[in-house]
């Protein structure tokens, strides 16, 4: 159970689905998480699972609202243009209730872009994307191990609270190798799927799923409903790595890959005398406010980074909420930023304070 | 912590060299990541990828300045030949690539590896060669833990060639100037 | 007293908010007909699309899913899939089913999927006020086309039951209309024969019901039943174009 073994991004997440007992993928082929697909359609016939390749991303996420209001485990995943085409499945999704894995193997946009890294989704991700008002959990790993362990754990966020969840990686992520082991996931108390269209068998109420609700009164009950749904999350759920943020004149703030590059960078500026420290959101909705408000009050500044035109920072300069000084800095298109580049952005906002 | 960067022709099997290194790396107990390039330039451009081994946690898992180049093709070199930290170590196949490799700062190790690799019978297997160089040079990894490696990650079928990638491990670790 | 006529029970005993002379009623009738007859409401998943027959999910006894515009294929595979020992059939509209939704439906059809489409073709978008639907006829007046549907910037209508009918993934494809006892009786051994084929597991069924817009035609219902005759029937020939043995 607890042996290594050396596997990309993409097929460990597509290995530790099946382990969490998801046995319905629909997907669409798309550079850079096609690895996922091939994967599953191998692996899923000899769980007597179910690999479908759909005629689109669209079909692909209508198939699994149908499986998800069927109560399966069932999953899908893509890259940023067909996250895009998936939206109004993710919202109708969302609205009606159903729990379901999303995965986003981010690459440089917008538009067609490019196939190389990137994290220029994050607004699609953590404020909606498609219509209306609701949250995706948005999960971020950092590591192929860490992408293992939270897609166990994105299923069962999903079931607990009867939501979407997205994993948001990026190409880097979902490329590379790294030594992991399936360990035997935390077990939740999770609730029976009552509400899912299994047939009546003529000893029940018959189960609806839908999102149409043409009086007012009862649309913003149901939201309202599910907003409290949404504060339980960010009550329970956030999920966020601190590192030497305690002394840190500096805190940077990065998630995804970008994160380990950051701690590389963090590494050299401490042995350069700068004292930096790291916060790293592993969840992005719900967002780790009160960790990085309580950084506020110690640090000097903050320094974003991401590989994007600068997103997250909009949510980190939130939860500071004006008491210091949040710096932004980011390479974007498919290019990854390195250590180097924010060491020297940091001496830049550091300049004087370290002299 | 060891960085090494491999590059060459889509088809050197760079990749395959590359997990070779991380496999055998995970397999003595070290921490390990193995990040390629990907896409279209896989297809005929140049492919490379990024193996580092270590003691502690990995932080980024791209390379800025290798310890080790195992360059295969000349664009590769190119690429890379003057990231290499101060005494690092280039290997470089000097029967693809017609030049000294530019870096006063490092270690450079020409061997012919397609020409020996062909004289063996295996004209695929240039990059199996140069690891055996990479073995000798330097103390990343053992003969025995490669072949560790090799036994783990070349499928059933195909274990015939297990014996033939051991060989030209063995002749790239013997190959003197 | 000796009961002649009742409620189907996989049908909702509620009223139906479809207007005075609309076909969709006889039709929800006759595919709740069929449920029972078969005695399969326990064990069936409905689809409702979005249309006119958008509630749908509010008038079938059985569970039911609404799916987004067109993609109700998309979803009846998606629990067809969750749930191999099921009846999932889907209930659509002709701007659902052959617009937006074209992708869904031939991809289904042609992957043998086996579920039981009800296409209703009315030639018409009916709940957003009657414009023009891919199935609307040459010369006909819609909201969007106030000059009658013309070929050189509308084109054609599309005949779906012939085009899915060439795709191998199809068992069972039949045309029926709503228009005369005669025709009703006919949609009704149409739509069992539709989920019997499901039952039996051979693939992909679909019955395509010409069926009456008296609201947006502009038509009383008793015109609209003579004008489906006189104008959809010679476009749309009733009959069946693929049964799979």
């Amino acid at each position: 159970m607890s042996e290594k073994v050396l596997m990309k991004g993409n097929e460990a997440l597509a290995e530790a689905a099946i382990r969490a007992g998801c046995r319905l993928f629909f997907g669409y082929p798309i550079t850079p998480q096609t690895e996922v697909s091939a994967y599953m359609s191998k692996r899923m016939p000899q769980v007597d699972g179910l690999f479908l390749q759909a005629e689109s991303e669209v079909a692909a996420i209508n198939m699994v609202y149908g499986a998800a209001g069927a109560g399966a485990r069932v999953m899908t995943s893509s890259s940023s243009p067909g996250i895009s085409l998936k939206q109004e499945g993710i919202s109708y999704i969302a609205a009606s209730d159903l729990p379901c894995l999303v995965v986003n193997i981010v690459r440089g946009g917008p538009g067609l872009g490019g196939i190389q890294p990137a994290q220029s989704d994050y607004f699609q991700a953590v404020k909606g994307g498609g219509h209306g008002d609701y949250h995706l959990v948005v999960l971020a790993p950092a590591s192929v191990q860490e992408l293992v362990d939270l897609t166990a754990e994105a299923f069962d966020i999903g079931d607990m609270y009867r939501v979407p969840v997205m994993i948001m990686g990026d190409g880097m992520l979902g490329q590379m190798m790294e030594p992991i082991t399936f360990g035997e996931p935390k077990k939740r108390n999770l609730p029976e799927k009552t509400w899912a269209t299994t047939g009546t068998a003529m000893q029940r109420k018959k189960n609806v799923v839908n999102s149409l609700y043409l009086t007012p009164e009862e649309l913003e009950e149901l939201n309202n409903e599910r907003a409290k749904r949404y504060a339980a999350i960010e009550e329970n759920e956030v999920k966020v790595e601190l590192q030497q943020v305690e002394d840190a004149d500096l805190v940077l703030v990065a998630y995804g890959v970008t994160a380990r590059i950051a701690k590389t960078a963090a590494a050299i500026a401490r042995e350069k005398g700068m004292k930096v420290g790291l916060i790293r959101p592993i969840t992005l909705w719900p967002f780790p406010k009160k960790e990085i408000a309580n950084a506020a009050k110690s640090a000097k500044c903050f320094l974003t980074v991401e590989m994007s035109q600068g997103q997250m920072v909009e949510d980190v300069r939130l939860a500071v909420n004006g008491a210091k000084p949040v710096h932004f800095y980011g390479r974007n298109g498919g290019i990854v930023p390195t250590p180097d580049e924010i060491v020297k952005e940091m001496e830049k906002l550091l300049g004087g304070a370290n002299e | 912590m060891t960085q090494i960067i491999l590059a060459g022709f889509g088809g050197q099997g760079i990749l395959f060299a590359g997990k070779q290194l991380a496999y055998a790396g995970m397999l003595t107990g070290k921490e390990v990541s193995w990040l390629p390039s990907y896409g279209p330039e896989m297809r005929g451009g140049t492919a490379n990828c990024h193996v580092i081994l270590s003691d502690q946690e990995i932080a980024a898992p791209m390379i800025q300045s290798p310890d080790v180049l195992i360059a295969l093709n000349q664009p590769s070199l190119e690429k890379f030949e003057k990231a290499v930290r101060a005494g690092g170590k280039i290997f470089y196949d000097s029967s693809m690539i017609d030049r000294v490799p530019e870096n006063d700062e490092a270690h450079i190790f020409a061997v012919p590896a397609t020409t020996i690799a062909a004289s063996l019978g295996a004209n695929n297997l240039a990059n199996i060669v140069m690891l055996g160089k990479v073995l000798k040079e330097s103390e990343v990894l053992t003969m025995d833990e490669i072949r560790m490696a090799m036994e783990k990650t070349i499928s059933a079928r195909k274990q015939n060639l297990l014996e033939l990638n051991m060989k030209c491990l063995q002749a790239g670790f013997d190959y003197q100037a | 007293m000796k009961k002649v006529f009742e409620r189907p029970h996989a049908l909702s005993d509620v009223t139906l908010h479809y207007c005075p002379g609309c076909t969709h009623g006889i039709v929800h009738r006759l595919v709740a007909e069929v449920i029972d007859e078969l005695g399969i409401e326990g064990n069936t998943v409905g689809i409702a699309s979005v249309g006119c027959s958008v509630f749908s999910y509010n008038y079938f006894e059985c569970d039911m899913q609404e799916a987004a515009h067109g993609r109700a294929p998309a979803v009846a595979t998606g629990v067809k899939r969750a749930l191999r020992d099921k009846i999932v059939f889907t209930y659509q509209g002709d701007g659902d089913l052959a617009a937006i939704g074209t992708a869904e439906t031939v991809h289904a059809a042609t992957r043998g999927e086996n579920i039981t489409v009800i296409f209703i073709n009315n030639t018409t978008y009916g709940m957003t006020g009657g414009q023009m639907a891919p199935t609307t006829l040459v010369g006909q007046v819609t909201q969007t086309t106030p000059y009658g549907r013309k070929t050189e910037t509308q084109g054609y209508p599309i005949n779906m039951s012939e085009m899915l009918a060439t795709l191998e993934g199809t068992a069972y494809i039949e045309r029926v209309a709503a228009d005369s006892v005669q025709h009703i009786r006919a949609a009704k051994k149409a739509i069992k024969k539709a989920f019997e084929t499901q039952i039996a597991g051979k693939g992909f069924s679909m019955v395509e019901v010409l069926s009456t817009c008296p609201t947006n035609w502009g038509l009383s219902p008793a015109e609209s039943m003579q004008w489906l005759r006189d104008n959809m029937i010679p476009q749309y020939p009733l009959g069946v174009f693929k049964e799979k043995e």
